[in-house]
């Protein structure tokens, strides 16, 4: 700022000079702020609005995924992950490891006809050696003696087939309790989803006891599949302490899927 | 006769500062394998899978308003493994972006239980966690500031826990940064004597934090252009190696052995694996800065008067960040911030800040101060690695290989770290 001369001779420039700085003194910082928050490196400048970054997924309701993955996350900090870990806690591990088996045994059926519908053979053959094989000789498919014969668990699902189909995945979505999805693994989530509800519900039909037991019954089991999915999951919100991780578990849900389908 | 001679001179020049070579096998000779792959289930001890971990979250900055978008990191987390009898408690200080169970921390965590002590984990004060709870400035990076804010937060942490244990003696690690910062923690420590520490280990430190930063940045930018098209092409790359990886596997677990198999099958070309080393760490700058910024509302990439919540999107910053430097962050953010609080520092002033050659009095004297590191560590500015000898004399331990903590799990390290705090 231009220093008032002392020795000015004229009192109406001396005048002109006061209202100034009265004016640029009396001017709020906010004011200023507003219109110019001045960041360092805004976005606008650094981003290229056109350009594809690693990190872009489609998500146009960005927002209320946000919401739900906050909500999923608190469900998981307060519920979900307290249940499992006192499962973990309480469960010897042979007995856990009897019923990751037997729920992925049951999953088999899944697999089958999304490697049918795939027109995968290789495939077919496999889900069907395992589920016949570990259902008979792995008692019910607590054990898994296919894997030793040389049949490995290879899952494949609706979501995955409707991509060999050649949809896309569509928009990001987060469901609520389940977490990262898309388009098209929702629907072919909901598929399986139906699949698997019809084959339980036809198995606990042959239960011989009253509604309420059997409704019990498959209630409980719904719920240790639950809890021993979660289990099996190394994955606790916001461990990585990142603030981006909302972006990072979209992008890896996305490749994850990716490969999967191309397999 | 006189080749035997030499041989035992030879042995007894170079045997202070090196290890026996029979006892220390550790496979990788080039850095940056090491450093990416760590180390093989061979070479590690059987350490215990679950020692009884008990994580605490205490309120360290009562009065200070988190905003909602860190609702998910109130309370200041840090984790206590106990003994059942009296044992000598270690204080551990996590590295650059880690918090206090991140799986080195898991691992040193498990060695030190196994060796009969009460082990106390830290975050790192780059760790949203810290400077959101317990920093007072909220930018990272001041040696001495950050160390005095942990010395605070390993009082509170110790308060909360000191019924449930039984010590008969305090010591004091850090890895990586947590390296530097145990040295200014125990100064404070010399002063104050809180605790009283017997004796501290620095495992693979900076020297200048303005070097190393440098030296990351430059291990990331000179392997890879940071635009799109670039780095979605080094993407894409990998993403086509896992889908081939995936194909002839039935798992993907990611554990130590994992990556060391995938490594033995796909070995991957120097200029690569530094493009690894240096993305891991700007992921850890992306998250640093963020935070900082936010809760210190200096304008760097978010506008100060600007409140964000959950379910605002964060994408933007993420990519602004992506391209931002830990030397772009001392130059425009740190320093600024610093001279604005105090004019009369100069930028050789904050330099020295920044650097354990500020302590330097105090480490040439401290004879309860160890240091650990290797030849070949990556962080490392040329000349720091022999100042650093020239400071701790015998007092250092440095191993031919290993990169930047690629070694810190071979049983020969370990074994060398535990004989350290209980002799």
């Amino acid at each position: 700022m231009m220093p008032i001369s002392r020795g000015s001779r004229q009192p109406a420039r001396r005048c002109l000079w006061a209202a100034f700085l009265a004016v640029v003194l009396a001017a709020s910082p906010q004011a200023f702020a507003a219109t110019d928050p001045a960041v360092k490196r805004p976005v606008r400048e650094y981003v290229n609005p056109d350009a594809v970054h690693p990190i872009d997924v489609p998500d146009p309701i960005e927002r209320a995924n946000r919401w739900m993955y906050q909500f999923n996350a608190m469900f998981d900090r307060f519920v979900f992950y307290p249940v499992a870990s006192g499962y973990v806690r309480i469960t010897p591990r042979p007995v856990r490891n009897c019923v990751t088996r037997f729920f992925s045994n049951l999953m088999e059926v899944r697999n089958f006809m999304n490697n049918l519908l795939q027109a995968k053979a290789e495939g077919c053959v496999n889900s069907a050696m395992r589920f016949c094989l570990n259902s008979t000789l792995g008692m019910g498919g607590l054990f898994d003696p296919a894997k030793e014969a040389g049949y490995p668990q290879r899952n494949e699902d609706f979501g995955q087939t409707l991509g060999v189909w050649g949809f896309g995945a569509g928009p990001y979505i987060v469901l609520p309790f389940f977490g990262p999805s898309n388009l098209r693994d929702t629907g072919g989530a909901l598929t399986d989803g139906a699949i698997y509800l019809l084959m339980t519900n036809g198995i606990v039909g042959e239960i011989p006891a009253d509604a309420v037991t059997r409704t019990a019954v498959s209630s409980g089991v719904s719920g240790l599949r639950a809890v021993d999915t979660r289990a099996n999951i190394p994955f606790r919100y916001y461990e990585t302490g990142s603030p981006f991780e909302y972006e990072l578990l979209r992008l890896l849900y996305t490749k994850m899927r990716e490969i999967e389908v191309e397999n | 006769m006189i080749r035997f001679l030499l041989t035992i001179l030879a042995w007894l020049a170079a045997g202070t500062v090196s290890v026996s070579l029979a006892a220390y096998d550790y496979p990788f000779i080039n850095p940056y394998e090491a450093t990416v792959v760590g180390t093989p289930d061979f070479y590690s001890p059987e350490l215990t899978e679950f020692p009884p971990v008990k994580t605490y979250t205490i309120p360290v900055s009562p009065d200070r308003k988190i905003p909602d978008v860190f609702w998910y990191t109130r309370g200041f987390r840090f984790s206590l493994v106990r003994q059942g009898q009296p044992a000598p408690l270690i204080f551990i200080i996590a590295g650059t972006g880690s918090s206090h169970e991140s799986s080195t921390m898991q691992m040193l965590q498990k060695a030190f239980y196994d060796a009969g002590f009460h082990v106390l984990s830290l975050p790192s004060p780059t760790h949203p966690n810290f400077i959101v709870n317990a920093s007072k400035s909220c930018v990272p990076g001041h040696l001495m500031e950050d160390s005095e804010d942990l010395y605070e937060v390993m009082q509170l942490a110790y308060d909360r826990v000191r019924r449930r244990i039984d010590v008969t003696a305090f010591h004091l690690t850090g890895y990586s940064l947590g390296g530097a910062q145990a040295a200014a923690v125990s100064r404070l420590d010399a002063e104050q004597r809180r605790f009283g520490f017997e004796k501290v280990l620095l495992i693979n430190p900076p020297v200048s934090l303005f070097n190393s930063a440098g030296v990351l940045d430059r291990m990331l930018e000179s392997n890879l252009e940071m635009e799109p098209s670039a780095v979605n092409r080094f993407f894409g790359r990998y993403m086509d190696l896992f889908s081939n990886i995936y194909q002839r596997s039935d798992t993907l677990k990611f554990d130590e052995n994992f990556l060391y198999n995938i490594y033995r099958n796909y070995p991957q070309r120097e200029e690569d694996l530094a493009v690894m080393i240096g993305l891991s760490f700007r992921n850890a700058a992306t998250s640093m800065i963020f935070v900082a910024d936010v809760m210190s509302h200096a304008g760097f990439v978010v506008p100060p008067g600007k409140e964000l919540g959950p379910t605002d999107s964060l994408t933007g910053y993420f990519k602004v960040l992506m391209q931002t430097g830990f030397i772009d962050y001392i130059g425009e953010f740190f320093l600024p911030y610093f001279i604005q609080r105090n004019p009369d520092l100069t930028m050789d002033d904050l330099l020295d800040r920044v650097s354990l050659r500020m302590l330097e009095p105090y480490l040439r004297e401290a004879d309860h101060i160890g240091l650990l590191h290797n030849e070949d560590d990556l962080i490392l500015a040329p000349g720091e690695l022999e100042y650093l000898r020239s400071v701790f004399g015998d007092r250092a331990k440095i191993y031919p290989t290993g990169g930047h903590l690629g070694n810190l799990a071979h049983r020969a390290v370990l074994n060398h770290m535990i004989d350290y705090f209980r002799n």
